[in-house]
């Protein structure tokens, strides 16, 4: 995890799965400044090469400036700085079509599915020359998106829309996906399929995962890193953060008992609350 | 009812040559979001390319093979220096806004300067075959066969660029770009690629027009691609930027209200109702016919 953590902040050094592996991503010092705001000031942290780190923090803190700054896809009239790793490859000033080839999956807030085209042409485009696309393991995890491959993307549903998004990521192979709040807008019955399916994909591939309901967190997430103010507030073991309910009440703005209960996970699931943390 | 036939025929003459224009126009911007005012400039090129080709390219000429020859000859050439447009000038300049404009503009200027310069600023005659200064009766009208020409013509564009979108991997990726080109990047896909094709098929279009236009006019001048362009940009604003089949409508509707509007009407008043189309238009559906999706 982070070398750095907030004076003042704990940063536990317990882990619960070693640490002695290479991450698969690491960001050092990165900062980002769009038209003139300086949104990111510094901020550092590794991802585990196994399993869901999440990315916390309060509505508008940079969780999504942090995820398109690592794919590349920080606006033109955008200064970034710091370095960003993916292995031993430097991945900062690449174009993204180039850093997505190299195995890294985003799958974007808000789903960004084509909606004037079909399902089927959605995946279609997705396909990469030189390598066969894996329909197999995409329609086994979303068996929907194989009945509906004539609809248009824009008719689905929320929930199938984000099927889609995770579905045509996984058609290739990936070193690690970016998600950025899957189960936004959904409702709490798709929220928890969304979270299955993201527990079944994390068997294989590492994932760097926003997400607002502690809810989903608690379930998928080993590891945390919590922005603050530009900076990493904390980072560490994610069931340790839920646990501290001062902690979650002072970065995240809620209790973590809070965040569990029923009533909580459907507000922060909701897109009247989380659609402020746009970006 | 004759002169009723003959209006909507030739008003569907002008509707072809500014579909011509106003296709590339629309995608271009709809997928690289660049306002091309060199637009003009690649029919400027067809023109003078086919004019050219007809007097000293071996084999081309004014009449049957010929002239297909030469007319081939002048899309080649607007093809080609729409694409050196898009490498040489444009592609430095993605996301620069200003900057495309002041090129662009820049560019018709200059372009329409050299043609100028060299072969002067009056109008010279077009070669064309005989038969395109002839009329065919069409219920009761005398149409002549220039502008029925340009009809077939557009047509066969636009059901081509509409195969292509459809079918082709590339027409996949030009759709899905008009829509979210950002994500057609995130999936892997350098998408510039994308706008150079988009450029070499409103560059051909364009030419495409200036060859055939030649043809309807009779005449061939530098300043010609900039007065088509204005009426093109209406018809780009009016069909949804982005879409080729709200161009296609939208040049429809422009190219019969100026038609009839000129003739019934004072000669003038139907470019002035073009404009006033285009505020209406601005202010009730601002996305345009179609809105932005390239095949609807």
């Amino acid at each position: 995890m982070s070398a750095r953590s907030e004076p003042g902040l704990r940063a536990p050094q317990s882990r619960t799965e070693p640490a002695l592996l290479e991450p698969i991503l690491s960001v050092q010092d990165l900062s980002v400044r769009i038209s003139g705001l300086h949104i990111l000031q510094g901020v550092s942290f590794t991802v585990a090469p196994t399993g869901v780190t999440v990315l916390l923090g309060r509505n508008g803190v940079g969780k999504t400036t942090t995820l398109r700054a690592i794919v590349g896809l920080t606006p033109p009239a955008g200064e970034v700085r710091g370095t960003i790793r993916m292995g031993a490859q430097s991945l900062l000033a690449r174009p993204t079509h180039r850093l997505v080839r190299g195995g890294l999956g985003y799958v974007p807030e808000d789903r960004c599915v084509f909606a004037g085209l079909t399902v089927a042409e959605n995946l279609r485009l997705a396909e990469r020359r030189g390598s066969s696309p894996a329909y197999d393991k995409v329609f086994a995890l979303f068996p929907e998106l194989d009945r509906r491959g004539r609809q248009r993307a824009g008719s689905l549903s929320g929930g199938q829309q984000q099927m889609l998004a995770i579905g045509r990521v996984l058609l290739n192979g990936n070193r690690l996906l970016l998600v950025d709040e899957p189960t936004k807008g959904l409702a709490p019955k798709v929220v928890t399929e969304v979270a299955e399916v993201l527990e079944r994909v994390a068997e294989s591939v590492p994932v760097l995962l926003v997400e607002q309901n502690l809810a989903v967190v608690r379930r998928l997430a080993r590891d945390a890193v919590v922005l603050a103010a530009g900076k990493v507030a904390w980072t560490g073991d994610a069931h340790e953060l839920l646990l501290e309910t001062a902690l979650t009440k002072s970065l995240l703005g809620v209790g973590s008992a809070e965040g569990a209960s029923p009533s909580a996970r459907s507000e922060l699931a909701s897109p009247a609350v989380a659609r402020k943390d746009q970006l | 009812m004759g002169t009723v036939i003959l209006l909507a025929l030739t008003g569907l003459g002008l509707a072809a040559l500014y579909f011509l224009v106003a296709s590339g126009l629309s995608l271009v911007f709809g997928l690289a979001d660049v306002l091309n005012f060199a637009h003009g400039l690649f029919l400027g090129v067809g023109a003078y390319g086919t004019w050219w080709a007809a007097g000293n390219l071996p084999g081309a000429g004014p009449d049957g093979f010929g002239f297909v020859l030469a007319v081939a000859f002048g899309v080649a050439a607007g093809t080609l220096v729409a694409i050196l447009v898009e490498l040489v000038l444009i592609r430095p300049l993605y996301s620069r806004t200003i900057e495309q404009v002041l090129v662009t503009v820049g560019l018709s200027l200059a372009g329409v300067a050299l043609l100028q310069a060299t072969w002067g600023a009056d109008a010279r005659p077009f070669p064309r075959p005989d038969w395109t200064r002839e009329v065919t009766g069409i219920l009761g009208a005398q149409v002549p066969n220039g502008g029925l020409l340009l009809i077939i013509a557009a047509v066969l564009v636009l059901g081509a660029i509409l195969a292509f979108l459809r079918w082709t991997r590339y027409g996949l990726v030009i759709r899905a770009g008009v829509e979210n080109r950002e994500m057609v990047t995130a999936l892997g896909i350098d998408v510039r690629k994308a706008f150079t094709l988009v450029f070499a098929i409103g560059g051909a279009a364009a030419a495409l027009a200036g060859a055939l236009g030649g043809v309807y006019f009779g005449t061939v001048s530098p300043g010609q691609g900039g007065s088509l362009l204005i009426f093109a940009f209406i018809v780009v604003v009016i069909g949804g930027m982005g879409s080729v089949v709200g161009s296609a409508y939208a040049a429809v509707v422009v190219g019969l209200v100026q038609q009839f509007v000129n003739y019934y009407g004072t000669s003038g008043l139907g470019d002035i109702c073009v404009v006033g189309l285009l505020a209406v238009v601005l202010l009730l559906r601002p996305q345009g016919i179609a809105g932005k999706v390239a095949t609807a």
